[in-house]
């Protein structure tokens, strides 16, 4: 097949290799119009020349291909820059290519001509070529007036990537103090809305509901149940493994779902209604953080209708 | 002019390796085959097609005249392009109307090089060539140009491969290759599957002029017109998603004038179909490459003489009443050259010299 050396049956004895070159390269005079745009080349320019009908052809011809007619004298500097026309992807570079990493071969109308030009360009993937997208030559260190000057075309800048970070100390405000204080103990804490009737979890000071103050504290238990869940593939630091759930626990006692992770169970077991309990790391290797309960694991329990209002609620 | 017409013709069983022969060997029993199809062993004129890159010597085409026998001197001419356009020549000579006979023959072997890269020094020396641009680097970017890697474009491009190589197995004379199959890109657009093979092979065509062509076949395939175009080099400068050249040789041949019952196309890749029956303005009803084409066997340099070949066998035997033959040269369809073969000479400027 095309990339593969010419195919032989089993190497003969009698073959042989045979080299045809012209030892230092063959010499060949350029004329005025090829000899103008490799002159300009060397000195990192890109010119093209006037046709009678006021086209510029990059790179010049002697004769305007649409009418045979010699082109006028007027050379005219265009690009650098130009635009992509049609490419063709190679990603097993041959030896005689102009880059030895994969490239594309485009046809690029550089600004001001009224032609393509054809050359290599060094974008990384095929992903990053697209028709019309904006391209500029690299030049080569040292230029001697050749096409080969232009190593090839990179893309136009058209993406930065910004690096941003910056530093802070947070503290967790007065309920959520109140609230993580209480974890310490193996206590989970949510506060009720008088008026509303409503247990939230975790403990919060006003009811965003009717935003009356909130003044009982009320403790939840650590068991409840299971009202949706997602199954999470990509990592995360506060995950022991993927995959993991991440779930929402309408715990008992409470009226709002608060989310948590669920382990102790394969993931694909999961379900809705499925009862939980917290599992608590030991006393003495708790934080005052939400890493002191480690999931929520299964309790074995048959499973709550969420049909029915609030399952396990108010036990 | 004169009517002149394809009266016998003969190919190598092809290879996708070298078998050990020379050009000339390999050439030699076509000769002899279209010698006893017509039973001269001297001809007019004779007229050749290779290409001296190929072996990597400096007229090698001269020492393929081995398999003629050019003693007493021959009258002889060589064109450094595909075959079909040797045809053309002689098909021009013999309108001068002095001799009647003439054999035309085409030669390459792929094997021995590296093709791709062969082709690149066909390209100009001051904007091309010196990029390494390879034939099958040119080719992708005119496959780019009709449509990249739509999806659309793609089903045909699979479906035209898959035709013609089953079309391929059916005849003996070409190679014996798969369903295409595989995703990688060669260059992409294009897969490994939508370049034609690397083959090695010879054909031979004995071309007769007036009452010498009647008494030579019993349904000699009369060259009702034949016209070559070419476009410009530069593949900057063209629109590569089209092919006007091969347009305008068809117009000039006359291919509109009546129903093609069968097409041979020399397509060395795939795309190249596609733009080349818009070009032509085939009818959908005209086969395509019943012989495989060269998706199924590319002896480079005799690849557009075996279309001319193949589209006149099938006049020869009985088999069609019209058909057309197509051979290009150059990057990216650059030259183009359209024959119609019909089974009967032209109605009355035809008449001729005889």
């Amino acid at each position: 097949m095309p990339s593969d050396p010419p195919s032989h049956p089993p190497s003969h004895p009698l073959e042989a290799r045979h080299v045809l070159e012209f030892p230092g390269g063959y010499t060949r005079s350029t004329g005025p119009v090829i000899g103008r745009f490799l002159t300009e080349l060397r000195d990192r320019r890109i010119v093209g020349v006037r046709t009678a009908g006021a086209r510029v052809l990059v790179p010049p011809l002697e004769y305007d291909p649409d009418t045979g007619e010699a082109v006028t004298g007027e050379y005219v500097e265009v690009g650098p820059a130009g635009t992509v026309q049609a490419w063709a992807w190679v990603s097993a570079p041959r030896p005689a290519h102009p880059l030895d990493r994969p490239f594309a071969w485009a046809t690029i109308r550089l600004d001001g001509a009224d032609t393509a030009l054809v050359h290599a360009v060094d974008a990384g993937g095929p992903k990053a070529m697209r028709p019309g997208m904006r391209v500029r030559p690299r030049w080569r260190d040292r230029t001697s007036g050749t096409i080969t000057d232009i190593e090839c075309f990179v893309p136009e800048v058209t993406m930065i990537t910004a690096p941003i970070r910056t530093e802070y100390r947070v503290r967790p405000g007065a309920a959520l103090t109140r609230f993580l204080e209480r974890i310490g103990d193996g206590v989970l804490l949510g506060g009720r809305c008088a008026g509303c009737d409503q247990v939230y979890v975790p403990y919060r000071t006003s009811c965003p509901a009717c935003g009356a103050l909130i003044e009982e504290e009320r403790e939840v238990a650590d068991t409840g149940t299971v009202t949706t869940f997602a199954i999470n593939n990509l990592p995360d630091p506060r995950a022991p493994e993927v995959p993991f759930v991440s779930a929402y626990i309408l715990l008992d006692g409470a009226d709002i779902p608060m989310i948590a992770l669920v382990g102790g169970i394969p993931a694909h077991e999961v379900r809705q209604g499925m009862r939980v309990r917290a599992v608590w790391v030991p006393p003495e290797e708790r934080t005052m953080s939400m890493a002191d309960i480690r999931w929520f694991a299964p309790t074995g329990e048959p499973d709550a209708d969420l049909s029915a209002g609030t399952p396990g609620g108010g036990a | 002019m004169r009517d002149v017409a394809i009266v016998a013709f003969a190919q190598t069983t092809h290879t996708g390796h070298d078998a050990g022969l020379t050009e000339a060997e390999m050439l030699h029993p076509v000769i002899d085959e279209v010698r006893r199809a017509t039973g001269l062993s001297r001809f007019g004129f004779t007229c050749s097609g290779s290409c001296d890159y190929l072996a990597g010597a400096p007229f090698s085409f001269v020492s393929a005249l081995d398999a003629l026998g050019a003693w007493p001197p021959i009258s002889e001419s060589h064109v450094e392009m595909d075959a079909a356009f040797a045809l053309y020549e002689a098909w021009v000579r013999l309108q001068h109307g002095d001799i009647d006979s003439a054999l035309v023959y085409g030669f390459g072997k792929s094997s021995t090089g590296d093709l791709r890269e062969i082709m690149t020094l066909q390209l100009d020396p001051y904007y091309l060539a010196p990029l390494g641009l390879d034939q099958v680097s040119y080719a992708a970017l005119q496959a780019a140009a009709l449509g990249g890697d739509r999806p659309d474009l793609r089903a045909a491009l699979d479906e035209i491969v898959r035709r013609s190589r089953a079309d391929g197995r059916a005849n003996p004379h070409a190679l014996d290759l798969p369903d295409p199959s595989g995703e990688d890109a060669e260059v992409q657009p294009l897969r490994p599957y939508d370049v034609a093979p690397i083959t090695d092979g010879a054909a031979a065509v004995v071309l007769a002029a007036g009452d010498l062509a009647r008494e030579l076949a019993e349904n000699p395939a009369y060259i009702g017109g034949i016209a070559h175009r070419a476009e410009p080099h530069y593949l900057g400068v063209r629109d590569l998603s089209r092919s006007p050249s091969a347009a305008d040789a068809a117009r000039a041949a006359g291919v509109g004038k009546a129903p093609v019952d069968v097409a041979e196309l020399h397509v060395q890749f795939s795309h190249e179909e596609l733009i080349l029956r818009e070009a032509l303005e085939l009818p959908e009803d005209t086969v395509i490459n019943p012989s495989g084409g060269p998706l199924a066997a590319n002896p480079v340099m005799a690849a557009g003489l075996i279309r001319l070949g193949e589209a006149a066998r099938r006049i020869l035997d009985g088999r069609a009443g019209r058909a057309v033959a197509h051979a290009t040269s150059g990057p990216c369809l650059q030259q183009n050259l359209v024959a119609v073969l019909e089974s009967a000479p032209r109605p009355q400027e035809g008449a001729g010299r005889g």
